[in-house]
């Protein structure tokens, strides 16, 4: 099969890393090339967003509204990707993201990546286990962020 | 003239030259010796016993330029009784100096190589030394990279030279906050996650870090999923040193004293000490 510019684009972004050939075909075939302006909200907390992006540049910040101000609790770059929980299609978004400067991304129905994931089981495992690995590594930077290293005491447990 | 090492154990009177806030808690304050005594040269990565007559002593990593004479300088967050009487010196006033004291950053070994410099929060201070040895003998060393993470904005360290370091030549410089308001358009996320955006040459690149312990843990784990040797990679430990010269065995982990042996040490020594509650 003829190599298209967005397999090539595909191919070189991380998440997909070590990929299949037919496997970045089948993501070049669901992917929407898509850009967002500076400071523009992408989805908002508890919008039920079903997109899924891989960040190709730029940078978006994930935010939580507390009362009286809004948090920005992790920021996302080139070679990321933002929305893991839309291949879940379970629920709400849990943050807001907002894109910091003028972003470039491609988008993946979550729907559609979960029917792929379906019909052929190989590229659903390939698939899962890549964003296993994000929420695994989202998980531990929260744990870090969580235990706030850098208070000038650290709360004994015991 | 008298050195300053003349006699571990003797503070020699330092005159404090000026004290500018850094942070919220945190300031940096320079020192000249008082008494016409001179300054031993230190070696980026060792500190000071730095003495508030009446109140106690502390020890304090240096965190100006090896190669200037005439002061000392030192970054201190004030988080208690001894280091809050230490910042809130008043030019002119005077405090005690013991040492330099201790193992630096061993330059040497990247020499030829990628540096490395993983900081978090006042980690950034003992660092700063290696810093300015980088960018003045720069032609022995190939690429800089500086990753500094702090806990917000606000607490983000010498924010100026950050920005005049990334401005250097083959030097790349992150930085990222755990937490950050609207008006931040950085980082925002731990230190570890920068290590996503830098490229390592495995084999060439020495990494030193510096920061709380439990960072430094999370950070040497990337570094050698990411295949860096333990030998290649450099921490300074901190524990409640005292005297400063292994006399007392206040600071020992192990086999060292943290004061003598340390508080520099490669990943290869420390891997056994780390992740233990208690020694």
């Amino acid at each position: 099969m003829q190599a298209t510019p967005l397999t090539e684009v595909l191919k070189e972004h991380p998440f997909l890393e070590g990929f299949k050939p037919e496997h970045i075909q089948k993501m070049a075939e669901l992917a929407l090339e898509v850009q967002f302006g500076r400071d523009q909200i992408i989805f908002r907390e508890g919008q039920e967003s079903g997109l899924f992006f891989l960040i190709l540049s730029g940078r978006i910040a994930l935010e939580v509204s507390a009362p009286g101000r809004i948090l920005r609790v992790q920021t996302l770059g080139p070679g990321e990707e933002l929305g893991w929980s839309s291949v879940l299609g379970e629920g709400g978004k849990h943050f807001q993201a907002r894109s910091l400067e003028t972003v470039r991304a491609l988008a993946f129905e979550g729907s559609r990546l979960r029917q792929a994931c379906d019909q052929d089981p190989s590229f659903g495992y390939a698939l899962m286990r890549r964003l296993l690995k994000v929420v695994a590594e989202r998980l531990q930077a929260t744990r870090m962020q969580l235990l706030d290293v850098y208070a000038p005491r650290a709360a004994k447990l015991i | 003239m008298s050195s300053v090492t003349s006699d571990v154990m003797r503070p020699v009177r330092a005159r404090v030259v000026s004290v500018v806030k850094e942070t919220r808690d945190t300031f940096t304050l320079a020192v000249t010796p008082a008494d016409g005594e001179s300054w031993e040269a230190f070696q980026p990565g060792q500190f000071n016993m730095l003495y508030v007559f009446g109140v106690g002593e502390l020890p304090i990593s240096i965190s100006g330029d090896p190669e200037e004479r005439e002061r000392l300088v030192y970054t201190v967050r004030s988080v208690g009784q001894a280091t809050h009487a230490l910042v809130s010196r008043r030019p002119g006033e005077t405090i005690g100096v013991r040492g330099p004291f201790g193992a630096g950053w061993p330059l040497g070994a990247a020499r030829g190589k990628d540096v490395l410099v993983v900081a978090g929060g006042i980690g950034l201070a003992p660092l700063r030394p290696l810093i300015y040895h980088v960018l003045r003998y720069r032609d022995d060393y190939v690429r800089l990279l500086v990753l500094y993470g702090a806990r917000s904005p606000g607490d983000l360290l010498y924010r100026k030279q950050l920005a005049e370091w990334s401005r250097a030549p083959d030097t790349q410089v992150l930085v990222t906050v755990d937490y950050g308001g609207l008006s931040w358009r950085g980082h925002v996320g731990v230190v570890t996650t920068l290590l996503r955006h830098v490229r390592l040459h495995v084999g060439r690149t020495v990494a030193y870090i510096c920061g709380p312990e439990v960072m430094m843990r999370y950070v040497i784990r990337l570094l050698e999923a990411r295949g860096l040797a333990p030998t290649d990679i450099y921490l300074s430990m901190e524990r409640n040193m005292k005297c400063g010269a292994g006399f007392c065995g206040h600071c020992q982990l192990g086999p060292y004293f943290v004061c003598k042996d340390g508080p520099v040490f490669s990943y290869q020594q420390m891997r056994p000490w780390l992740d233990r509650y208690e020694v």
